[in-house]
């Protein structure tokens, strides 16, 4: 009995931590552009989306993606193009981008889930690839000039995001929003069946569980969230270019991911940031930029494998 | 070490501000934006700031009482880098005016940006004739150079010597094909034959495919439409698969000094290329490069870095006759109304659709024995003059100027 | 003579001889991955940093030490190689335990600071480095001028890609190899010293991709992205092959090299990305690979 009791206080704890760390983040960011710059805010959220939309995935399911770029920019193009060509006001684009991720998801998860490891992560990897070669052909995309001058047009057709202060608090609205999702997922019964997958498959299958459902849609589910964070960093820089479905894009995703913490609930959001913020002072320094991604990513494989929020947590021993 | 001083904020104060002028933030902040890390880094690069810091200091701004601040920043030649940096400088750091900027797509992504905000972006690295065609604004100038004057001064001057029959090839994104379809205009135009094309994908490796295309198909010039590592590539191999030795002549459509530093004068020997300054053509020019060249660890300037030594100094020279700084649109006007005259260029214009005139030059590279000392590498094979240098002001298409 | 397409006969035997050159460059850095990715389970994402450093190494010894291309293909490989020894000892041998994942993710870092710092001191222009006299010039064969250093490249990688197969897969020191990566523990009983093995091989992976460098450095830019460039296209190419096989690494290189030549000319655009389709198309069909073992 006491048992018991004490798990559920534990369990109690643990959730409680989760949340209050949720509510610290949503008040530092609601406050945060009065400090910092908000455009560059913007682009931290929507690469924090991008990284929990991954670490959904390599965290929880086990799969690494080697090629999630492609979500990620081919739905900045999608939403950019549609607000910029067809007229479409911001949330509609946004959402008919992030549609066409969750499209192609299906399309690169049916082809890449079958395989495991290595194997999967070069089947997406080559499948991104064949993407960007795709853009830059394709006549919409403008190959090396990108979609340029998207405008921002009017939020429900009221709300003008040429405002600063309005797109902030947009961009803030979906980040937070989807975080939430992400969480729902993961603390669900789908999710608890992914992450049976993540640490027994054999398991899970001869419990009757089909795994390669589950991880279908849970891919489908990270390209989609990936495509809603593209969508969106089309709108607030009015502009989708090639770097977005390039592979080092990709790359970058899992280095935020890593440096973050892989498999926790904040670790992208932290690592987004940092990531963000490094490559903001880099472009003053310029050169060094590889370097000192290189030098982290090595010390974070070698040192510091559980990530800023990893670490945090284990230093706290609360869960986050 | 010279580059960490530079890269970071480097303010340059000359004195105090005159009690008439009214300059935002108190200061004149001028913004060096290009690749200092890529392909691009020593075209442009650190030695862009270098020329930028010499024109404030030729100008005297200090004597003037004018407080001059240049920033430098690095764009990896990607539009969303570029756009950022641009945005922050302006938005943040108060940064009155962009320079530079080679890569068309992020000239292009910064010609909106900086037209929304009303400040001025003058264009010395960047090739797209588009900036003063169709997506001409009143906030930026094109110096230095663009597709057009290039197609024109190399494509033209071939044909008209003897080079009637071309074959491209093109690097496969938007520069390339505008390259390739601007030469062979001209080409045609000029009462010469495009026999063929290939386009490559971007960036390459190898191209000893397309050369033996390039050589099937017996055109006398083989016309490369693409930049950077690529044509030292495309030289190299070329160079390799014995082409130039049979008598194909390559013509580099867009070529710099340092490309040709980059590839040996063994193998660059009688490559053809328009370029509109070159650091031997007179003493003012050589006494420049004698300044810069171990400011930039003994790389001489090029075309860039003296375009933007020259858009610099008009710049200065308008902001002092306004007494201001803010209002972009009028800065521009105003370096639109002064005749330009710098030491690097000479006299010159700035056009009603933002072009500045200049005559450009027609170049082919020595023979390593015709070089007497480092950097000497190219001998004049004529000059372009100014009013036939440029897409004729009409044939544009840029809605600033009323027809 | 015949027409293909609109491409005269003679021209496409051009084409597939170049296309054969470029895939002897495949099969040589695919060669190196394939050594330590079938031997080791390292996934070496710094395979293309290590061409590169084999390229700039032939450079400095002709820059600052005189030495000629001859001595390069010696030597370059040599210090490459060992420089591949002490990456071993310092930074992979602690992940072997881990996920083969962050083996990748470290070697890739080790890639960009390599080519990150190669950035800063040499620019990206890239540097000259001329064919060795010996090796200037060329035959012309009718359909096509071969240069002479083009033909050595092949003949050279294919002694290469063979001589390496035979001693992993026919020698006993190969079969030690072998035996090692399949049970160190018993092979530890036997009394080899498997740690050894591991780092020598990984050193000897390296010490190709070095030499691949130096072939490369007379036709390519010596510049630093130049491996970063072709990485991924290698990687591509010993995933086809099969992650582990050797013979699989060499013929697909090559085969892909063909393909990609004629690519070139009938569909040029798509020649960066034919390789990642026909990767695509065989990881869906045969999932270890043409010639791989397990899945």
């Amino acid at each position: 009995m006491q048992r018991v009791a004490e798990l559920s206080k534990e369990h109690a704890v643990r959730a409680h931590s989760e949340a209050i760390a949720f509510v610290a983040m949503a008040c530092v960011l609601v406050v945060a552009p009065a400090f910092a710059y908000p455009v560059f805010l913007m682009k931290a959220l929507c690469f924090a989306l991008f990284a929990c939309a991954f670490n959904l995935l390599i965290g929880y399911v086990g799969l690494l993606s080697f090629g999630h770029a492609l979500f990620f920019g081919w739905a900045s193009y999608i939403s950019a193009h549609a607000a910029k060509v067809w007229g479409f006001s911001p949330e509609l684009a946004i959402l008919l981008g992030a549609g066409a991720a969750a499209g192609l998801g299906v399309i690169v998860g049916a082809l890449a889930i079958r395989r495991q490891g290595i194997y999967f992560a070069m089947i997406t990897l080559a499948l991104a690839q064949m993407m960007y070669f795709f853009a830059v052909q394709a006549p919409f995309t403008h190959g090396e000039d990108g979609i340029q001058a998207v405008p921002r047009g009017k939020l429900f057709g009221i709300i003008d995001l040429a405002d600063q202060t309005n797109m902030y608090v947009t961009v803030l609205v979906i980040f937070l929003g989807c975080f939430l999702l992400i969480y729902r997922i993961i603390n669900s019964p789908f999710g608890e069946v992914l992450k049976a997958i993540r640490e027994n498959e054999p398991r899970a299958i001869s419990l009757g569980y089909r795994s390669e459902r589950y991880k279908l849609v849970a891919f489908v589910l990270s390209a989609a969230f990936a495509g809603v964070a593209g969508a969106t960093k089309a709108l607030v820089f009015q502009l989708a270019s090639l770097t977005d479905v390039d592979w080092p894009m990709s790359g970058e995703v899992i280095l935020m991911t890593l440096v973050g913490g892989l498999g926790t609930l904040f670790g992208p959001v932290a690592g987004a940031f940092f990531m963000v913020a490094l490559e903001n002072y880099l472009t003053t320094i310029g050169q060094w930029v590889f370097v000192v991604q290189g030098v982290i990513f090595v010390v974070c494989v070698l040192l510091f494998r559980r990530g800023i929020i990893g670490e945090l947590a284990q230093l706290l021993r609360v869960k986050l | 070490m010279k580059r960490l001083i530079t890269l970071a904020a480097l303010a340059i104060t000359f004195g105090c501000g005159s009690a008439q002028a009214q300059y935002t933030d108190g200061a004149i902040k001028i913004g060096v934006m290009n690749d200092m890390s890529g392909t691009y880094s020593d075209l442009s690069g650190q030695g862009s700031v270098i020329a930028a810091r010499m024109a404030v200091e030729d100008f005297g701004a200090a004597a003037k009482g004018m407080k001059v601040e240049i920033l430098g920043a690095d764009h990896q030649n990607k539009p969303d880098v570029g756009s950022n940096v641009v945005r922050t400088w302006i938005d943040v750091d108060k940064v009155d005016v962009i320079v530079d900027v080679p890569t068309s797509s992020v000239a292009l992504a910064v010609n909106e940006i900086v037209r929304d905000k009303n400040k001025v972006f003058l264009v010395s690295g960047a090739a797209a004739s588009d900036l003063t065609g169709p997506k001409c604004t009143p906030n930026t100038i094109h110096w230095t150079y663009d597709t057009w004057a290039l197609a024109n001064g190399t494509g033209k001057a071939i044909v008209k010597t003897g080079g009637d029959t071309w074959f491209f090839l093109t690097a496969d994104y938007a520069f390339g094909h505008a390259l390739e379809h601007d030469t062979a205009a001209v080409v045609e135009k000029n009462g010469g034959k495009v026999l063929g094309k290939v386009r490559h994908p971007f960036p390459g490796t190898d191209f000893s495919s397309f050369l033996l295309q390039a050589q099937a198909s017996k055109a006398k010039i083989i016309g490369l439409a693409n930049a950077g590592a690529d044509t030292i590539n495309s030289i190299k191999q070329a160079s390799e698969f014995g082409i130039t030795q049979s008598g194909q002549n390559l013509a580099a459509l867009l070529a710099f000094i340092t490309d040709v530093h980059a590839l040996g004068l063994q193998t660059a020997q009688g490559l053809i290329m328009t370029e509109a300054w070159y650091w031997d053509l007179n003493d003012a020019n050589r006494e420049f490069a004698k300044k810069f060249a171990p400011q930039d660890k003994g790389v001489h300037p090029t075309m860039v870095h003296a375009g933007v030594y020259s858009a610099v100094t008009h710049y200065l020279k308008a902001v002092e006759a306004l007494k201001s700084d803010a209002d972009g649109k009028a800065v521009v006007a105003k370096m639109k109304e002064m005749p330009t005259d710098d030491k690097l260029f000479g006299t010159g214009v700035v056009r009603a659709d933002g072009r500045k005139i200049h005559p450009m030059y027609l170049f082919e590279v020595k023979k390593p024995a015709e070089s007497k000392a480092p950097w000497d590498y190219y001998k004049l094979r004529a000059t372009i003059p100014a009013d036939e240098a440029f897409r004729p002001l009409a044939e544009g298409g840029c809605p600033l100027v009323k027809s | 003579m015949f027409e293909l397409l609109g491409i005269s006969s003679q021209a496409l035997f051009g084409q597939l001889l170049i296309g054969l050159i470029n895939g002897s460059f495949y099969a040589l850095l695919s060669l190196g991955l394939a050594v330590i990715f079938g031997m080791l389970n390292i996934i070496n994402f710094t395979h293309g940093a290590q061409y590169m450093l084999g390229a700039f190494t032939a450079y400095f010894l002709l820059q600052y030490a005189g030495l000629a291309y001859w001595w390069a293909i010696v030597l370059a490989p040599f210090v490459v190689g060992l420089s591949g020894i002490i990456v071993e000892r310092l930074f992979l041998q602690w992940l072997y335990k881990l996920d083969h994942l962050y083996g990748l993710l470290l070697t890739f870092g080790l890639a960009l600071i390599f080519e990150g710092t190669f950035r800063n001191f040499f620019g990206s222009s890239g540097l000259p480095y001329s064919v060795p006299p010996a090796l200037q010039g060329g035959q012309n064969l009718g359909f096509m001028f071969l240069p002479n250093y083009r033909a050595w490249v092949v003949v050279f990688s294919l002694a290469v890609c063979l001589t390496t197969w035979f001693v992993v897969e026919r020698t006993k020191l190969g079969s030690y190899l072998r035996a090692a990566t399949e049970n160190p523990t018993l092979m530890r009983a036997f009394g080899i010293n498997v740690p050894r093995m591991i780092t020598l091989t990984y050193g000897f992976g390296v010490a190709l991709a070095a030499l691949a460098g130096v072939m490369a450095a007379p036709v390519y830019n010596v510049s630093p992205q130049m491996g970063a460039n072709l990485i991924i296209v290698v990687f591509a190419v010993v995933v086809i092959g099969g992650m582990g096989s050797i013979m699989g690494a060499i013929l697909t290189g090559f085969g892909l090299g063909v393909i990609e030549g004629l690519t070139k000319v009938f569909f040029p655009e798509a020649s960066n990305t034919v390789i990642f389709i026909i990767m695509a198309i065989v990881l869906l069909i045969r999932p270890a690979g043409l010639f791989g073992r397990g899945a």
